[in-house]
């Protein structure tokens, strides 16, 4: 039985099924995000004056990762290009282009989370607050037993508030050295993972969704690149009109990123 | 005819797709400049990045998603969800302080 509508368009819609599809897809995905856009509105005008975090994550790596998604976005749209004009030696030079630059922008994430993950702030007894990144834990280390120390590089504070804007002259001027704690000094201890505060939970919700939407594009992007090219040779309309539906998400998956960085990293 | 029925030149595209990322390029850079802009209140500097971003985000659903030229079921579903992402977005931040009369915060 054949599929209708895969490359003629439907005489009520307009379209090819698939593309109406993918729209209808989109406009779900909308909703999803938009909702978590609503979350972090509600959240940032909710934080008590001075502890919402500024200038936690780095503008560096997110500028890399804009670039790499836009670029990205333009082979996509150049791999559908070179379909429809039918030269496949370059539909698959750029569509292995993208897959190189999904896969940088996802190293580039993972070494974001593991900066966060290795990165204490621990409260101490005399009432500071020491913050920065792990260097060791003594092979005895047990905060339940109070027994060994941490080592950390970074800097103490007295103010718990002092950590929230690193954009601050007072933080940019303070002085990072390793800082040895032992256990039993230490109060509370913990890493910027999701659990810290509301904003690592609701960047860890939005970055990581995002990122998981890029992987899942990336499987998609390479299974048409790979295995599923085979449907150029039999039906190449068919096959560019599925190389036109992957771009519209991939394009969708940029769209997102396009305010999740300013949001995030700028303001 | 939308963008994506029309006969596509590689050439064209390619020169489409450079003005593009050299716009957004600027855009974020642009974008990161506002931000560390020392003489700006808070609400000043997240409406101007806003505002590039929206720019941004209209260059590439506009030219590379061809937005610009759909078909008028794409714009109706779009114009669907904007109304039901504004509406839902809209109605709870609202409601954030429409406490009922009586109630006591602490």
């Amino acid at each position: 039985m054949e599929i209708p509508y895969t490359t003629e368009h439907r005489p009520d819609t307009g379209l090819y099924n698939a593309k109406l599809g993918v729209w209808l897809f989109l406009a779900s995905e909308v909703m999803l995000f938009g909702g978590l856009f609503s979350a972090y509105v509600l959240l940032r005008v909710g934080a008590e004056p001075g502890m919402w975090p500024h200038g936690w994550l780095n503008v560096t790596l997110g500028s890399i990762n804009t670039l790499l998604l836009a670029l990205s976005a333009i082979t996509t749209l150049l791999a559908w290009a070179a379909c429809k004009v039918r030269d496949f030696g370059k539909f698959k030079i750029f569509h292995a282009c993208t897959m190189i630059l999904a896969i940088a922008f996802l190293g580039i994430k993972s070494y974001e989370y593991r900066d966060k993950f290795l990165h204490y702030e621990i409260a101490l007894n005399n009432g500071t607050f020491a913050d920065g990144h792990l260097v060791e834990k003594s092979a005895d280390f047990d905060l339940a037993n109070k027994t060994g120390a941490v080592t950390l590089h970074g800097h103490i504070v007295e103010d718990r508030k002092e950590l929230m804007d690193l954009r601050s002259p007072e933080a940019q001027k303070a002085e990072h050295k390793e800082l040895v704690i032992p256990a039993a000094d230490i109060k509370k201890m913990q890493n910027y993972g999701p659990w810290h505060n509301t904003f690592t939970a609701i960047y860890f919700t939005m970055s990581g969704l995002h990122a998981l939407h890029i992987l899942g594009g990336t499987l998609v992007i390479f299974y048409l690149w790979g295995p599923g090219s085979r449907m150029y040779k039999t039906d190449p309309e068919r096959f560019t009109n599925r190389i036109e539906v992957s771009g519209l998400f991939w394009h969708f998956v940029d769209l997102v990123w396009i305010f999740l960085f300013p949001v995030m990293y700028l303001t | 005819m939308s963008e994506s029925e029309k006969p596509v030149s590689l050439k064209d595209t390619i020169r489409l797709c450079a003005l593009v990322f050299a716009a957004v390029v600027c855009a974020t850079g642009l974008m990161i400049y506002t931000s560390f802009l020392p003489h700006y209140g808070w609400t000043a500097k997240v409406s101007i990045i806003l505002a590039i971003a929206t720019v941004n985000a209209f260059l590439v659903a506009g030219y590379l998603m061809h937005l610009l030229s759909e078909k008028k079921l794409v714009y109706t579903v779009l114009g669907f969800t904007v109304f039901f992402v504004i509406g839902l977005a809209g109605l709870t931040i609202c409601a954030t302080n429409g406490f009922p009369p009586g109630t006591v915060s602490h």
